[in-house]
């Protein structure tokens, strides 16, 4: 196993730039996850890293060996397909075998070491099975399989779950999960579904538009994320935008939206004149008759445990997660509260988010951790 | 309510049978000419050239007789001097009054037949599959025009190219040669080749050689242990086109070849001067020549039936 280094590694097909100047360590048996929608270069990274495409700029060290302009074959590298990529005609001994073929291993050794991967995965009853006839959770297990018998340096996996429909989606989610525990393995996981992101990564890297916005533990990304971006697209519902213009400064305490006074964390920058957007987890809203942000209930979504109340208000519809058992009526005027030591501040031209007390707060608290 | 009845999507049970009537009907009418060759091919020559023609008849071999043999006419007291005739194709030919002179050149025409379609068709195959695969993963520039050129080679009728080519293989020594003939068909099919295989090449994801690659292997390894076993449909339906092709071809084989190279389709119209209209030798090297096809296109239907329909069955 090894660290994998990414060093302002960059790649163009044509005029168009997939990915530009990505900087990132991936630390050696750390679980990484490159989170993104669809186009927005996680795959590219992950192809550069794998060898199937070389960067146009920028270097890759796995294990500090610079492996840049190295063919696939030679980096020692596993890949686990989105669609698997399981070699049809072969059945499934001979696919996790493949691998051990390439490297002139004798056979006997090649059906101990498939056996003990099988074991491990528990499908050694499945060993001797065509690959074409077999359930998607199990064409998952033998990819991986297939990936690990050769213990490489470290697992690449693109969007593996995929194809597999919800329910077995948590369940392959926690074995991927239990398998990193057990083996250790340096891996690097592409997804656009948050849900797997936050499950399964030590760290997990936000991109778009070929940028990584935001590199960090899914309590920091989800908690103070760097960009609005980021804080749209993780949490479901994601983070509500209140919009305004002010002049801030360093040491602010409150901010005026609409006239009604909204305490933040305290602002630890002078951000000057602008446009900004105060950003509000739908759990950071409770309701309160005494608030003078008010609105209308527009409707109710139940999910059980919680409830998700959508309330058109001045400023836009916010989203609150409040508990189940609060009765709310559609129509009905409500008073909005926030949990001032939890909002974020962006800045709307550039979307990056303002530094505030939360942020130090954090740091503080790492330190002493 | 009986829902079968009035399935929308299952035909009745009445067109069933309507529809079945028809296809044997086609069948019948289309197998005619091919039932009479064969029919033919087992008459005597007098049977053959009978009116009303004899669809009833007494089969014998003399056809197959004429075909492999040349014989020479003799005088009756001379045939009454030989020993006795030893075997069928003997007896008949004496009651002719002729007596077989030595074989006949149908079996070496039939071989260079044999050797020039095959050996045509494996090397188009082989080229064909090796291009299409460039073309299918790697970036080719003018990659378009280039695929376009090569399918234009086909789109000249023979006669158009014929003299050139006849010229240039005299001046070559290619003339009456296996190679020659192996060299042009070869150069004939490798288009359809490239244009049949790109389609299916370019159904088998690229993840396969990707995964390969990582596991350890070269892109040749990739391609004959993954992309080949995958491509076994579209070379065999490939090969089948060619290979009909090549056995088929009038044109060029009249032109080009005419003595040691001469291929089965110049060579058996031929067989109807030696000896007055013999009909049923024309048609016994007639049903022979239909013999390899009709076994290697029975060998390859299953997938010759999922090659003509692919990307309608393949995911």
């Amino acid at each position: 196993m090894a660290e994998i280094r990414v060093e302002q590694l960059r790649k163009e097909f044509g005029s168009f730039t997939a990915v530009q100047n990505s900087n990132f360590v991936v630390e050696d048996g750390e679980f990484f996850v490159m989170l993104g929608p669809s186009g927005c270069g996680k795959t590219t990274t992950l192809r550069m890293i794998a060898g199937l495409e070389l960067p146009t700029s920028g270097r890759i060290l796995l294990g500090g060996e610079d492996v840049s302009q190295r063919r696939a074959r030679e980096r020692d590298i596993a890949f686990v397909f989105q669609l698997f990529a399981l070699y049809p005609h072969m059945n499934v001994r001979r696919n996790i075998g493949f691998p051990l073929l390439a490297q002139g291993m004798a056979t006997a050794e090649i059906r101990t070491q498939v056996e003990e991967v099988a074991r491990l995965l528990r499908i050694d009853h499945l060993l001797d099975k065509p690959v074409s006839g077999l359930a998607g959770g199990d064409r998952q297990r033998v990819a991986l399989g297939r990936a690990i018998v050769r213990r490489p340096k470290c697992f690449l996996m693109d969007e593996p779950l995929g194809t597999l429909d919800a329910e077995f989606r948590d369940l392959m989610v926690h074995e991927l999960r239990e398998l990193h525990n057990r083996i250790h393995a340096t891996t690097v996981y592409v997804t656009h579904d948050q849900h797997e992101a936050m499950a399964m990564a030590d760290k997990i890297a936000v991109m778009n538009h070929g940028v990584i916005e935001q590199f960090g533990t899914p309590q920091e990304i989800y908690d103070r994320p760097a960009t609005m971006f980021v804080a749209d697209f993780i949490g479901s519902p994601p983070m509500n935008f209140l919009r305004f213009g002010a002049h801030l400064r360093k040491g602010d305490r409150k901010v005026g939206v609409r006239g009604a006074e909204i305490v933040i964390p305290e602002l630890r920058e002078d951000a000057g004149e602008a446009d900004y957007a105060l950003g509000i987890r739908p759990e950071h809203i409770r309701f309160d008759d005494g608030s003078t942000l008010r609105g209308a209930v527009y409707g109710a979504e139940y999910l059980g445990t919680t409830q998700i109340v959508a309330v058109e208000t001045a400023e836009g519809m916010l989203k609150a997660r409040v508990p189940a058992d609060q009765t709310v009526k559609v129509g009905e005027q409500v008073g909005l509260a926030l949990n001032g030591a939890r909002l974020s501040l962006f800045d709307r031209a550039s979307g990056r988010a303002l530094r505030t007390a939360l942020h130090d707060e954090a740091l503080r608290r790492h330190a002493h951790g | 309510m009986s829902a079968a009845a009035h399935s929308v999507i299952e035909p009745s049970a009445a067109s069933k049978r309507v529809a079945g009537a028809i296809v044997i009907l086609y069948a019948v009418i289309t197998m005619i000419p091919l039932f009479w060759i064969i029919a033919t091919s087992f008459k005597t020559p007098p049977d053959s050239i009978a009116y009303p023609p004899k669809v009833v008849f007494t089969p014998s071999i003399e056809g197959y007789c004429n075909l492999f043999t040349t014989r020479t006419r003799q005088t009756a007291e001379y045939i009454q001097s030989l020993p006795p005739a030893t075997n069928f194709c003997d007896e008949t030919t004496r009651k002719r009054n002729m007596v077989i002179a030595g074989p006949s050149n149908f079996l070496p025409r039939f071989i260079n037949s044999l050797v020039i379609a095959f050996g045509s068709t494996f090397c188009a195959v082989l080229l064909g599959t090796l291009t299409a695969y460039g073309f299918s993963r790697f970036k080719v520039p003018l990659a378009d025009d280039l695929l376009f050129f090569i399918l234009s080679t086909r789109m000249m009728p023979p006669i158009a190219v014929a003299i050139p080519i006849y010229l240039m293989y005299r001046e070559l020594g290619l003339s009456d040669t296996a190679l020659g003939m192996i060299l042009l068909y070869t150069a004939v099919n490798v288009s359809l080749a490239v244009w049949l295989l790109k389609g299916f090449i370019d159904e088998i994801p690229r993840e396969y050689e990707e995964a390969a690659m990582i596991d350890g292997y070269s892109r040749l390894q990739a391609f004959r242990k993954v992309v080949l076993p995958q491509a076994t449909t579209g070379i065999a339906a490939t090969a089948i086109f060619c290979l009909i092709f090549a056995w088929n071809e009038y044109a060029f084989a009249a032109l080009l070849t005419s003595g040691t190279a001469q291929t089965a389709p110049p060579f058996i119209p031929t067989i109807i001067g030696e000896g007055g209209q013999d009909w049923p030798a024309v048609a016994a090297g007639t049903t022979i020549f239909l013999v390899p096809i009709l076994v290697f296109t029975i060998l390859l239907r299953k997938q010759l039936l999922r090659g003509i329909t692919f990307g309608a069955v393949r995911k």
